[in-house]
């Protein structure tokens, strides 16, 4: 079942340097939110604290309307699904044990078959690729794989981590499609962070701008575009649309 | 002769022995006489330094005590007079020949006057009351000769050079290089003092090791060396012995020295072994030395023969005609002769390296996992255990033995700390720097630190792992070689004995197969480092 989230007035720091100054969101369950800024936002620090990866100085993190502190951290890990970066796949496990791994670890019943379904819909069928290691695999198969392992357990939310940002235009664009896939199949709440506006307003319903540590906007791209809430906003949108030109 | 089937089952047969602590009762590891006993309690250990004389006289105590019906555990060749003197103040060994000179400077680090220290019986009462005394160790009656320090050069130079006495050296020194016993360089009863009453200036020294500085003095890479009066090699090599005509050596007479516990458990071993006191001059020694040095007849053998030449025996029978060697044998052939006690000495050597080998990385991988939890102890701990890595394993075996005694307990305690350094770095780098990604993203689905150890770290630090293990296995292979200093046994003993004997064949006899066990203990190693190595890597 898809999980609503949010943060609310979330502060955190690495020592010196701050990295969410009172950064709040809400996404509704089953819904996408794609969470956009450039390096030093803090959009992967914000999504971090979804997992308790980062436990944030103040403020509060919720999942499916329960604060993350009043669960095991173990528990709450594997009740999401995570997609990193660099795919983070065990490099010395085949395919199908890399998938299969969230549900071996929450004892579900049959995690070959659990990891064979979300294979199937990443478009990664594991008659063929189950038994190939990681880097027997091109970096868009590797990250295929990487949201497979994230469905595999069929958890209520998943939280991606600029999951396409190694990629080439083309592998990207195929990469979209497995997503969308993806979200079709598996009814399930996502955050996406990502630097790539075009991306988030191809894949998700509301985008969240974060600049500095704050949360400047929440819309959706037209919103975005028409009353932009501040010049940052506008002039993202602005760079955004010249890119795309 | 028993086959080597039998002497390899009676050697296997004492190791649980060993293993249980046994110091003193464990088997004999000998390996020149090719024979084992099994320890009795009442056997009287015979140990001996690593020097030819001092293993004919070993072996001499050995057979007259057994031609008295006393059984007799032999230990030759332990490390030298600290290992030795050691060993007998712990009874780990009863009774091996020292020398009056030695014992008040080397062990008292005692300075007489200079009457008393020229006086051979002045020298051999104040040890003998001062031994008594200080440590309960007990001194028989001296043998008959003494083995004082020599100063020789090649015949050659001394004939060129005129050179007969320390006097005449003196004053051709200043265009001679000297190359002497580190032993030698550092004692003042050595080269220093032999500087101030001589003045004597050498050209150089170098500091040589005793097995190579005869040859080092034939190929003339120096001129003067440091000998010992009854020394059988000077005549091998054609050596000149200088006189010491200013008297500066004091008198080294040759004793056996007893245990405590020997000396009051058992009077009778004690008046068999006094019977030699006496009996021995200084020119049938030379002469034995000789027979075991130059001409390579075999230990027991010259034992034997002396014995009965002395009357305290019977004649020589089974002892004088079946050990002789074959000197014009090829090694081969030499090899193949011994190859039961090779056999048996592999597979002691193997013994020592497994269970060091072993006990370390049981210790050495839960420490480097522990480290690397907590990483600001870590690279303390790690230092340490690498400076213990620069410890020279003869010193390290040295150390153990005021804790440990003699045999196999300190020799693994040595191994096993030497092993420990490579098996813990590796381990605590290896878990270090796996994957971070992949570490990150186990976290992250929820894996239990425990699970992520067992599951990702450990799997993908292992080969890094076992190449720490691999270097140790390497390390130990060569550093047990050394065990046999504290007659732990193993290939160090014909080395050890090939070395005091000038016996190259018996030398390598233990070396080669001590280098070809490392590298089919690598090589095994690396069989079990492909099955744990993880798929995607091979």
């Amino acid at each position: 079942m898809p999980r609503a989230l949010a943060a609310r007035d979330v502060v955190h720091r690495y020592g010196d340097a701050v990295a969410l100054e009172g950064a709040s969101i809400e996404v509704a369950a089953g819904h996408t939110l794609a969470v956009v800024g450039e390096s030093g936002s803090g959009k992967t620090t914000l999504l971090r604290c979804f997992n308790r990866m980062v436990e944030p100085d103040s403020g509060r993190i919720e999942v499916g309307g329960v604060d993350v502190r009043s669960q095991p951290v173990i528990e709450l890990r594997r009740s999401i699904g995570y997609v990193p970066q660099d795919g983070g796949l065990m490099p010395h496990w085949r395919v199908a044990r890399n998938v299969a791994f969230v549900p071996s670890l929450l004892g579900l019943q049959s995690p070959p078959t659990a990891a064979a379904d979300a294979l199937e819909v990443v478009g990664m069928p594991a008659t063929r690729f189950g038994s190939r290691f990681p880097h027997e695999l091109s970096g868009g198969q590797r990250q295929r794989v990487a949201l497979a392992r994230a469905l595999a357990a069929r958890p209520g939310v998943i939280l991606l981590d600029e999951p396409f940002g190694a990629l080439d235009a083309i592998t990207r664009s195929d990469l979209h499609e497995a997503f969308e896939n993806a979200r079709a199949e598996f009814p399930v709440t996502m955050l996406l962070v990502t630097h790539d506006l075009a991306e988030a307003g191809r894949l998700a319903d509301q985008i969240a701008v974060m600049h500095s540590g704050r949360v400047e906007q929440i819309g959706s791209m037209a919103e975005l575009r028409e009353s932009s809430a501040t010049s940052y906003v506008a002039a993202l949108v602005t760079r955004s649309a010249r890119g795309a030109a | 002769m028993r086959s080597w089937t039998v002497q390899l089952a009676a050697r296997l047969f004492i190791l649980p022995a060993a293993v249980a602590g046994v110091g003193a009762g464990a088997g004999a590891q000998s390996p020149h006489y090719g024979n084992t006993f099994v320890a009795t309690d009442k056997a009287v250990v015979v140990a001996s330094k690593p020097f030819g004389e001092s293993y004919i006289l070993c072996e001499m105590f050995a057979q007259l005590l057994e031609a008295h019906g006393i059984p007799v555990v032999r230990r030759p060749g332990l490390g030298a007079t600290e290992v030795a003197f050691s060993a007998l103040r712990r009874n780990a060994i009863d009774v091996y020949p020292e020398y009056t000179g030695t014992g008040l400077l080397a062990i008292l680090h005692d300075s007489l006057p200079d009457s008393t220290a020229r006086d051979p019986r002045a020298t051999y009462d104040r040890v003998a009351r001062v031994f008594a005394q200080n440590y309960g160790v007990r001194w028989l009656p001296p043998l008959g000769f003494q083995n004082n320090y020599a100063i020789a050069i090649r015949r050659s130079t001394a004939e060129r050079l005129h050179i007969r006495t320390l006097s005449d050296l003196a004053r051709v020194s200043r265009g001679l290089v000297g190359g002497f016993t580190p032993d030698f360089i550092g004692r003042a009863d050595g080269l220093p003092g032999l500087e101030r009453v001589y003045d004597l200036h050498m050209r150089a020294v170098r500091p040589l090791s005793p097995a190579v500085k005869y040859q080092a003095l034939a190929a003339s890479a120096v001129d003067v060396v440091d000998g010992y009066t009854t020394d059988g090699l000077l005549a091998r090599y054609d050596l000149v012995a200088l006189t010491d005509d200013r008297h500066f050596f004091p008198p080294y007479e040759a004793a056996a020295l007893v245990s405590g516990r020997l000396a009051s458990e058992n009077p009778r071993a004690i008046a068999i072994l006094t019977l030699l006191s006496d009996r021995l001059s200084e020119q049938r020694m030379r002469d034995l030395n000789q027979r075991v040095e130059v001409n390579g007849e075999d230990v027991r053998t010259v034992a034997a023969s002396a014995l009965a030449d002395l009357g305290l025996v019977g004649a020589p029978g089974r002892a004088a005609t079946s050990h002789v060697k074959e000197d014009n044998s090829s090694f081969l052939s030499y090899m193949w002769q011994r190859r039961g006690v090779l056999a048996a000495l592999t597979l002691r050597h193997l013994f020592l390296v497994a269970i060091a080998l072993g006990a370390a990385a049981l210790i050495a991988i839960p420490l480097g996992l522990g480290l690397e939890r907590t990483r600001g102890a870590a690279e303390p701990v790690v230092r340490v255990l690498g400076a213990i890595q620069t410890i020279p394993s003869i010193a390290m075996l040295a150390f153990m033995i005021p804790l440990l005694g003699i045999g196999t307990a300190p020799a693994l305690v040595a191994l096993w700390l030497y092993a420990l350094y490579p098996i813990a770095r590796n381990t605590y780098s290896g878990v270090r720097d796996a994957d971070p990604a992949a570490v990150e993203a186990a976290e992250a689905m929820g894996a239990t630190p425990l699970q992520r150890l067992l599951m990702v770290r450990l799997p993908l630090a292992a080969p890094i792992i076992m190449a720490g293990v691999r270097t140790a296995a390497v390390i130990t292979v060569g550093a047990a070689t050394l065990a046999a200093f504290i007659g732990a046994g193993g290939l160090g003993e014909p080395i050890v004995a090939g070395l005091a004997l000038a016996d190259t064949r018996m030398v390598l006899s233990g070396a080669l197969p001590a280098a070809l066990l490392a590298l089919l203990v690598d090589g095994g190693l690396a069989i079990i480092e492909r099955t744990l190595t993880p798929e995607y890597r091979r």
